[in-house]
Parts: structure tokens; sequence; C-alpha cells
């Protein structure tokens, strides 16, 4: 697949592709604020923002000018930092590409941004092209952008619209087009059936990587995307497995008879796995070099240490011990040594996970009954919890380190888990449309 | 009838008790689908005749196959000890069983924790046993963390039967296959 990005529509404002930032540069003086959002606070009031149908080159090209059109507001009015405004506002109709905007029609209804756009298809090729434009400023925010692929993953096309759009008015880069690794659930609860899964993060575009005929658990993306690492009873007993993704090869990574391994996630530069190694009882971790299948015992405790991760420079791992007596989160150097505990609320505090931005920890903390997400500084300062229920678990982060999808479930029989996601505010908590149950997130790598 | 046919008809009729009363024999339970979990470790073994003191499901339901533990525990309550002096003296009478240890814990946990814990019981059972006089190498363990729960309602009468620890029982010597 090629997706081919062009700056065919130069507007006289050279800015460096899509990850560059909106700067004042684009502004009079005499004009207000820029077109931007802080991310840092959270975001109360959705900015408006304007997204006429794109144009379709053609009748071949109607209904995916359509979809796509849908998928980049569902994607910009997916975070909540956006409000799309109703096409039935519009003040007149925008039937080409390349005519003038008449920003007055779009300040009128309240748009701060406008979204342009036009789609060609020729054969099994599609061309998507976009514009963005700060509406008070009444100019463009960045270049002109172009993507070419197949028709066939037009979501993508699509995906990559809304991440230049979010990363133009953010600042930061987006997350639309990624993949989560999940494990789906069917089966009533004492009979589960789980098969390791890949979708789109949307949910979109599932596929089944096993057949459900052994248990399945904890996937987690390699950093470029390519690997699935995971646990599987396929031996009988559970042990850590790596598959390519592309070709759904897959092999053991342990082989120590006797031994249980599981809770396995990639180092930032995917050259090691970290895992945890249980015999007789006691359980440590561990990591293996994949080139050469050396493993290094890293912790030699009595307790149970597990769901260890990276920090974002891999200088650093987190992990949850109950060595004090009950689970908290301890953070050691990547080569082990010595452990310093950060978790001190009450209850236990489990599954930490590293921001990729290497701010936060998300964690998951169990308190009297209830199940919490929740995130800390890596020095355990200003935690804060984003959500709550009967049980909530596994956080794992967007590529830009924003939002957190994890698992719940809900009490009854009948209930099977699903994936959520929330912002690291605590906003626009929402659950991820999945085929069945689904749970144990690992969301993967902006793609290229 | 036969008595292998008799037995056949026995077991058909414990697979449906084990389907009907998953509180009794849950998969996660000694002749549950899939004994040692996966494609391959599938056990064979019938029950046999609960009246006949040598078979698996005497062992099963008048010695007792499982025992339960406190919270966050993988300490043997007294209970427990007396369940697996039982267990012991029955497994060191008939000794062509092998035994896989299944270790599980309760919803009510983050999942790799609890496929710690599960193994922390399984190996507690197993050092029990030992120490009774169970040859270390008929004894395998495996935990399956909280992806087996017997009882599945939402509230601690379910969370206490599937904090548990079951003895399955495989016929043939050593311990079982897989890795």
């Amino acid at each position: 697949m090629t997706i081919v990005r062009s700056l065919a529509f130069a507007l006289g404002l050279a800015l460096a592709g899509p990850a560059a930032v909106f700067t004042p540069a684009f502004l009079s003086p005499a004009q207000a604020a820029p077109l931007r959002l802080q991310l840092t606070q959270g975001v109360i009031e959705p900015m408006p923002y304007a997204l006429p149908t794109f144009i379709a080159d053609g009748p071949a090209a109607q209904q995916v000018a359509s979809s796509i059109t849908q998928v980049v507001a569902s994607d910009l009015s997916g975070t909540g930092l956006f409000r799309q405004i109703p096409a039935s506002a519009f003040i007149a109709p925008v039937t080409s590409f390349d005519a003038p905007i008449r920003f007055a029609d779009w300040k009128t209804i309240n748009a701060q941004a406008l979204i342009t756009g036009a789609v060609s298809v020729q054969g099994d090729k599609v061309v998507v092209k976009f514009r963005l434009y700060d509406v008070f400023s009444g100019a463009p925010l960045g270049d002109g952008l172009q993507f070419a692929g197949p028709v066939a993953i037009w979501r993508r096309m699509a995906h990559k619209v809304a991440d230049a759009v979010y990363s133009r008015i953010t600042g930061e880069s987006g997350y639309f087009d990624s993949r989560v690794a999940y494990i789906s659930v069917s089966g009533p609860k004492g009979a589960r059936v789980r098969r390791l899964a890949v979708m789109d993060y949307d949910g979109a575009n599932p596929s089944y990587l096993t057949n459900g005929g052994s248990i399945v658990l904890a996937p987690h993306f390699s950093p470029d995307g390519k690997s699935i690492i995971y646990v599987s009873y396929e031996s009988g007993f559970p042990h850590v497995y790596l598959m390519d993704v592309a070709t759904r090869q897959q092999r053991r990574l342990d082989d120590q008879p006797g031994t249980m391994t599981f809770a396995p996630r990639f180092s930032p530069n995917g050259q090691t796995v970290i895992y945890s190694l249980e015999q007789a009882g006691n359980t440590d971790l561990f990591t293996m070099n994949l080139a050469t299948g050396q493993s290094t015992r890293l912790t030699n405790d009595p307790s149970i240490d597990t769901a260890p991760s990276y920090s974002s420079d891999g200088s650093k791992i987190v992990f949850e011990s109950d060595r004090s007596g009950q689970q908290q989160i301890y953070v050691m150097p990547a080569s082990g040594g010595t452990a310093t505990r950060i978790s001190f609320g009450p209850g236990k505090y489990a599954t930490p996970v590293w921001s990729p931005r290497g701010d936060l920890i998300a964690f998951t903390k169990q308190d009297q009954g209830r199940f919490y997400i929740g995130v800390m500084k890596p020095d355990g300062s200003d935690e804060r919890l984003l959500t709550a229920s009967f049980l909530d678990e596994g956080p794992t982060w967007a590529p830009n380190g924003r939002v957190i999808m994890f698992t719940r479930e809900a009490p009854g029989e009948a209930s099977l888990p699903q994936i959520y996601s929330v912002d690291i505010s605590g906003r626009n908590l929402k659950e991820v449309s999945t085929q069945g149950g689904a749970s144990d997130p690992s969301w993967g790598p902006l793609l290229p | 009838m036969t008595r292998l046919n008799a037995a056949i008809l026995l077991i058909a009729t414990l697979g449906l008790a084990a389907c009907n009363n998953p509180n009794r024999y849950g998969a996660g339970g000694a002749g549950g689908a899939g004994g040692a979990g996966g494609l391959n470790g599938i056990s064979s073994s019938g029950l046999g005749d609960p009246h006949n003191p040598s078979s698996i499901a005497y062992f099963n339901q008048t010695v007792g196959d499982r025992v339960f533990f406190a919270e966050d525990k993988s300490t043997l309550s007294p209970e427990a000890q007396t369940i697996l002096v039982a267990q012991a003296n029955w497994l060191n009478k008939y000794k062509e069983y092998s035994i896989l240890e299944e270790g599980n814990a309760d919803e009510r946990g983050t999942e790799e924790y609890n496929l710690a814990l599960g193994a922390r019981r399984a190996q507690a059972v197993k050092q029990f046993l030992i120490d009774h006089g169970v040859s270390a190498n008929r004894i395998r363990t495996i935990s399956y963390g909280k992806e087996r729960p017997v009882a599945t309602c939402d509230n601690e009468s379910c969370w206490s039967q599937n904090r548990r620890a079951v003895t399955a029982l495989t016929q043939g010597g050593g311990a079982p296959a897989g890795s």
C-alpha cells in the first residue's frame, strides 16, 4: 500500500507537512488568538467545525467521498474536542474544491474551522485531497494535502485527513490511523472463547488471528506495529508467543518446562521483550533479547512481580509487585536493581503503563470493591482517577499519549467485556464499537 | 449392558452434570473439556464409577477435588488441609494417576496478578501434597487466573467458589503432558 502525500496545493505559507504546528505567521497582527486547542487542561467546550461532504470527482467517487467525509467527522467529533456543525445550518453548499472560500458564510454559523475536500476514483485507486481553514482568520491552516491509495483502504485515508486536521489545530500528532490488538471474547462467563484480534482504533476492520481453540491473553503490539506478543495456552500451559501480523506465523519465546510466562511487553526499540516468569509459585520479571533468545532475570523477590512496562526512553521499567503485602507500583532501572515504590494511595495499584510522551503512568486501581483507571506522574505524584466501575482494568495509551483505552466489564451473568476509551482529562468516556465482547486492548503506533 | 457401555453412559451422564452444574464440575475441574486447556491438552480419561473407590469420580465426589482460598491469599485453611490430607492419602494409594493442580482466582483482580495468584495457590497445594508423601514428579501445576470461573454471579457467594485449586487427575504415570 502506498499513501502518497504531496504538497500539491501549496498556499504560499510553507509549512512542513501535517506535523507542522500552527504558528502566528498565519495571522495578521490585528487577528485574535490563533485557531488552536490547548489539550493540557482538557477541553470543556468543543470547537465547532464545518465539514461539507467532500466533492466527488465523478459518479464513481460519490459513495467513497461520502463515506470518507463521515469517517473524518467521526474521528474529529469522537475526540470530544470538536463539534460538527450540521450541514442544514450551512449558508451555501460547497460545490467546488478550488473555488474561493466565502469566510463570511462560515463565520455566520460560528464555524471556527472549515475542512473542504475532494475525492476522485480511478479503477481501484482513490485520491483524497483536503484543505483546512481558520475561519475567523480567513486563512488556510497549513497546506492542502493529498493522499492516494487503493480504494480498499479508504478508511485509512479518511483517518489520515483527520489526523492532519487534529495535528494542525492541537499542535500534537494524531492517533486515528492506528490499530488496536485485543482479545475478542464470546460465549458465557463460565466458558469464554477468546481469539487474538486486531482492529482499527475505532473498531472497524476487525480481523481474527487465532481460532479460539486455546485461551489467549494480553496481546501487545511491537513498536513498529508489525508483531504482536501475547500469552497462549496452546501447549496446554500458558506461555509467551510472538506473532508476525502479516504472515500470522508465530513462535513460542521461552522453552522452560514447568514454568508459566505471561504479561509480555516490548521495549521501545522493539529488540527486547520483558515478561513475568512463574516457577514453583513465585513470579519474577525477566527480559529476552529477541535476536539471541538470551533471557535475563531482573527481579528476584518472593513476591508477585508482574505487568512490566518500559518508559518511553527505555531507561526505566514500571511494574506491579505485592512485596509490600498488596499490589503496588514500582519503578526500577531497565537493567534491574533497586525498585522504588511510587503508589501510596488507599487500595491496590496494578497494570502500570508508561505514556509514550513519558509524562504519565496509567494504572488500574482497586479499592473497596470498585475498579478505577487513573494516571500519575512517574514519581507517583498528582494521581488522578479517570474512570470508576464494577470492573475497569488494563489501560493502554494512544500513540500521542492523550487517550487511554481499557477493558470494562459490567456485572451480570450475560455481560461481555468491552473496550472503552477516555481522554486523559477524564472526559469523553465511551465504548469502542466492537463485534461482540472485547478485552485486553493494546494500542499500536500511528501508521506511516 | 456391558460394563464398558455402562461406563460410557456414566461418563456421558457426568458430562451432562458438568454442563448443568458448573459449580461442581466446571470447565476448570477434572474431566472438564480441555482439561489442561488448549487443543493439545484435552484429557481422555474416563471418570469411572463413583462407587468404585479407585475412580476419578470417587476422588472428585467423595474425597473432594478442590480447596478454596480467602481473597488474595494462597494459604491453606484448616478445612482445605483436611481435604488435602484425604487427597494425599488417596493419591498415595492409587498411584496410577498423574496430577494437574489447577490454580484459579476470582474475577475481582487484574488479569496478570490473578495468573500469578493462581500459580501460587496451585503451588501451595502441590507442596502440601508432596509434604504428605505424594511424589513430586506426579504433579504439575497450571494457573488459569480468572479465566475459568465455575460460578458466574457477581457476589461473594460465587467469587468464593472461584478462588480455588482443583486437583485434576489423569490416568497414567508421571506428570501430565504438555509444556
